[in-house]
């Protein structure tokens, strides 16, 4: 038990975190627009399998990110197609949407096991880097860590400050009341879920770039519904899910570290520990329903 | 232009056709799938619908159409139920794994006594462990409303750690020269669920299966909790005036359908797997969710939807081996009629008229 460094763990902390940081912002904004994508899990791990083919052919992680992206919001506008133009069941529409993905991921996926994908380097703080501790828990990290913590402020100061904002949330709370006053509801919808959507890409390709890395099939083994969870964890506000997607990339990595240190636990019971720890989050936020968007998993026609 | 117009009440004449509809629209879109990867669309298309039904070995496949519905149409009987009263149960693969364990694990905990109440005692033991994993997230959402859907997916990666450390530690075969994986109770004379009638496939997940589409039809149709469920999915406020009581549904809904999945997964440890092993789950729990939709939640529907999830299967695996077809194009396949079955709901739901603008 004495080998775990705390500097380290805190560091390995910001990275675990990321992916279901990004997810879980994607899905907040969707949330917040009144929709429910279940599809999280199909589009992290298409996005994981676009961002590491890319990434590997283009000897470019950055390029590989974009893909990423580009795929996740591929993904979701079937699912926009689906439930706000065919108006069909949110809930369905988006397990289809993660048995979709993972099947389509793992076809995608042939002849990528087993390889390295490009390193994606650290970026370089100057002597940010060098002071003792925070240093290294902090500063010395890859661009994505900034870039989704960056999100974080940015979707926090959208919803909270812009006209935009404004209008995703009156959308996602009363979608009559938002179409009665001229607000185009489905098209703020689909754009709110094509920014899910390439959230939910970004972070699958985290895994598979970055926190991994390799290509490995269904390697995002519930990550996508674990953001869903943060999504209530953090009852739809931006700043808590950073919160969340804290305790859980500490759950995660104090859970490897222990297997690494050799208890005398089986792995299999340590590795339950996230999933458990998610219902028991899940169980002690339920009790506060009241800040779920009014119209959260409602079809909107505008003929109703 | 084309406008929607919403339906008074749904058609009829869509909600059997929407399905047919849906499979002919996926093995179109499955057929560029196909010849996107190099492969002769037609022939793929033909090897995975026709071949194992009627083609050449069709006497070694046929059997196999069975053994691989009877976990769907056991799962989806009861995931449909809940589905029909909004409640959203997604665990099932989760709860297939609690009834193997369950099951298997009375057989192991008796060998090798030899007797006619070992099967009967796997069975209960199978449907109670289902329903065991599946009252975790009724219990939950009873006690303080957290979501069913997240808290029974969970448990499925959790019952997941569950499979695999009992197939290397608990249940492992203490002869088998430390291989992880218990028993083979193929080898078990009294916990075999072997075949009723040699050469069909026939076995007691079969029977089951079929038991269950008669019990859920009659329940649906004509008893007043099926009406019940029909109603709470339908038109939640008018439930709540009639009386219907939403915490006695979600636990019978949940309850029943993780019983049905516990026997579905206690009759394939027992059967067609034989053994507790790390992959013992190959999704049904998951494809069950496609099967339940594209059986339009009606018990017959379902068995029908269940036969011809079966035939993909079996003839993905098939073409797998002729035609070196990736086994993902097929859970990409499945996956698609999904999709195209909720696409062309609309036409059920709702009216396509197309008209010119009017003068405003």
């Amino acid at each position: 038990m004495g080998a775990i460094d705390p500097t380290l763990l805190l560091a390995a902390i910001m990275v675990a975190a990321t992916p279901i940081l990004l997810a879980a912002l994607g899905e907040l904004v969707v949330e917040r627009a009144g929709v429910l994508n279940l599809g999280v899990e199909g589009m992290m791990i298409t996005g994981a399998i676009c961002g590491f083919a890319v990434a590997v052919n283009s000897g470019s992680p950055v390029l590989g990110f974009v893909a990423a992206a580009a795929g996740g919001a591929a993904l979701s506008l079937l699912f926009a197609l689906l439930t706000q133009l065919a108006l069909a069941n949110q809930v369905a529409s988006g397990l289809a949407l993660t048995l979709f993905g993972l099947g389509l991921s793992s076809l995608l996926g042939q002849g990528y096991q087993g390889i390295k994908p490009p390193p994606t380097p650290r970026l370089d703080l100057g002597p940010l880097s060098d002071i003792p501790f925070l240093g290294r828990v902090l500063f010395s990290h890859d661009p994505m860590v900034y870039l989704a913590l960056g999100l974080v402020a940015a979707v926090w100061a959208l919803l909270k400050f812009t006209r935009a904002g404004l209008i995703l949330r009156a959308v996602g709370e009363n979608h009559d009341a938002a179409h009665a006053l001229g607000y185009r509801v489905v098209r703020v919808r689909v754009m709110a879920i094509l920014f899910g959507g390439a959230c939910a890409g970004l972070g699958g390709a985290y895994i598979s770039l970055i926190r991994v890395p390799q290509w490995t099939e269904g390697m995002t083994s519930g990550a996508g519904w674990i953001a869903l969870a943060l999504v209530v964890f953090a009852s739809w506000k931006a700043g808590r899910v950073l919160l969340g997607a804290w305790l859980f990339g500490g759950v995660s990595v104090l859970q490897l570290n222990l297997q690494a240190a050799g208890l005398a636990i089986p792995v299999e019971y340590l590795s339950m520990s996230p999933y458990l720890i998610t219902i028991l989050v899940l169980v002690i936020m339920s009790a506060d329903r009241s800040r779920a968007p009014g119209s959260l998993g409602r079809s909107f026609h505008a003929s109703q | 232009m084309l406008r929607l117009e919403k339906r008074p009440q749904p058609s009829r004449l869509w909600t059997f056709a929407t399905p047919p509809l849906a499979v002919l629209i996926t093995m179109i879109a499955g057929g560029a799938l196909f010849a996107a990867l190099g492969k002769d669309p037609a022939e793929a298309i033909a090897t995975i619908f026709w071949q194992p039904l009627f083609g050449e070995f069709s006497f070694y496949y046929r059997p196999q159409l069975l053994i691989k519905a009877a976990p769907l149409i056991l799962i989806a009987i009861g995931l449909s139920l809940g589905f029909r009263a909004g409640i959203w149960n997604i665990g099932a693969e989760g709860q297939y794994i609690m009834g193997a364990l369950a099951g298997a694990g009375v057989a192991l905990a008796l060998y090798p006594l030899e007797s006619r109440i070992v099967f009967p005692l796997m069975v209960l033991a199978g449907a109670l462990g289902g329903w065991a994993w599946a009252m975790i997230p009724a219990m939950l959402k009873l006690r303080f409303g957290t979501n069913e859907i997240l808290v029974s997916l969970m448990l499925v990666y959790v019952a997941e750690q569950l499979l695999a450390a009992m197939a290397l530690g608990p249940m492992r075969n203490p002869d088998g020269r430390g291989f992880p994986g218990s028993r083979n109770l193929r080898q078990y004379e009294s916990a075999h669920n072997g075949e009723l009638i040699p050469g069909t496939g026939m076995h007691w997940g079969v029977a089951a299966a079929l038991i269950a589409v008669i019990l859920a039809y009659v329940l649906l149709s004509r008893h007043s909790l099926g009406f019940h469920i029909r109603l709470a999915g339908q038109a939640p406020r008018a439930a709540r005036f009639a009386g219907v009581r939403p915490g006695r549904l979600v636990v019978f809904c949940l309850g029943t359908a993780g019983a049905l999945a516990g026997l579905a997964g206690m009759f394939e440890v027992a059967g067609p797997a034989g053994q507790v092993s790390i992959d013992f789950n190959v999704g049904y729990g998951f494809t069950a969710i496609i099967v339940a939709f594209l059986g339009r939640l009606h018990p017959v529907g379902i068995a029908l939807a269940g036969l011809l999830m079966a035939l993909t299967y079996i003839g993905g695996e098939m073409a797998q081996s002729t035609m070196g077809l990736p086994a993902a194009a097929i859970q990409l396949f499945q996956g698609m009629l999904l999709f195209f079955l909720l696409a062309v709901d609309l036409l059920t739901n709702f009216r396509l008229r197309v008209r010119l603008r009017e003068a405003a």
